[in-house]
């Protein structure tokens, strides 16, 4: 009887197939790293402490967000495309107006002598009944004014974007635009629940 | 790779100016957002907190931020971040408690999760 050959499936091109699969699963699998903007929460106030001395009127920014969403700045309505500039003009008070923070000349050994406005503070306040998105989308963009400024100084006095400094020139550069973002003690600013 | 099994409906906002939470491990997570249907006969349709796996009241924040800190190592501790995943409709109401829950539990490093967005879209 003839010697009958047992068949054999080719299974040469598993490997190849298996290594696709892997390939394609590391791809699509995304370790979804969580983002967001982060934010320093200032210290409970004691119960018997002395409320904070008030902050002059022209250091202040101040920015109101109502139930439906709109905005108060300064006194006056205005829209989310026009906060970040205006954020951006009263930190930087470049005319050095009677009306936005004071203009301190300091001398920062990394970046020379330069006007700043240390006293310069954004005050956030917001409706119980504003929406989370028109909220962080305020926060998002006064972030952005700050990184704005800061970006701008960094290309201006060492030509690189403020991401590439180092630590200490980040730090020097944080110096003249520290990030001062107050939110009031809840309330309601009105306009509904 | 999923932490939770999610009990609310949570549509995260967008932001342009966000950054990466570094170390997961030092991370908590509160999420805010209407319960979802099959659960809503039970909690209703108003906004609501989940901790871990389960419906929470705000008043729950400040010992489960204090039980979370306590299962991190000592000096990692001050590092710890609290990542607060809300709906993008969420009134500010209820962030604004869980807010004052998070400085009573002096949990102060905070972050607001979005999605990553481009341009700035204005409407």
């Amino acid at each position: 009887m003839a010697k009958r050959e047992t068949p054999e499936v080719n299974a040469g091109s598993l490997a190849d197939i298996a290594f696709l699969l892997l390939i394609f699963f590391l791809m699509t699998t995304t370790m979804d790293t969580d983002s967001g903007l982060g934010r320093t929460l200032p210290q409970p106030i004691p119960p018997d402490e002395e409320p904070p001395p008030p902050i002059r009127e022209r250091n202040v920014f101040e920015v109101l967000i109502n139930a439906n969403n709109q905005l108060l700045v300064e006194g006056s309505p205005m829209e989310l495309r026009d906060l970040k500039d205006a954020a951006k003009e009263f930190i930087e008070n470049p005319m050095n107006l009677e009306t936005m923070p004071e203009v301190v000349i300091v001398e920062i050994p990394e970046i020379g002598t330069i006007a700043t406005t240390p006293k310069a503070v954004i005050s956030l306040q917001n409706d119980r009944g504003t929406e989370y998105q028109t909220y962080l989308s305020v926060q998002n963009e006064l972030q952005r004014a700050y990184n704005e400024l800061r970006d701008e100084l960094a290309r201006k006095t060492f030509n690189k974007s403020y991401d590439e400094l180092e630590i200490e020139l980040q730090k020097a550069i944080r110096e003249v635009y520290p990030q001062k973002i107050s939110e009031a003690e809840p309330r309601n600013v009105g306009g509904g629940s | 790779m999923k932490e939770v099994d999610l009990k609310v409906q949570m549509k995260a906002p967008q932001a342009t100016e966000l950054s990466k939470l570094e170390k997961k491990s030092l991370v908590t997570y509160i999420y805010v957002g209407v319960p979802m249907r099959q659960y809503q006969g039970r909690y209703g349709t108003e906004p609501r907190v989940q901790l871990n796996d389960q419906f929470a009241s705000v008043d729950d924040i400040q010992s489960y931020i204090v039980q979370e800190r306590e299962s991190l190592k000592e000096n990692e501790r001050p590092l710890m971040t609290v990542s607060i995943k809300a709906d993008t409709e969420c009134p500010m109401g209820i962030i604004t408690d869980i807010k004052q829950a998070l400085r009573k539990a002096m949990a102060l490093k905070i972050s607001y999760s979005a999605r990553q967005m481009d341009e700035m879209s204005y409407n």
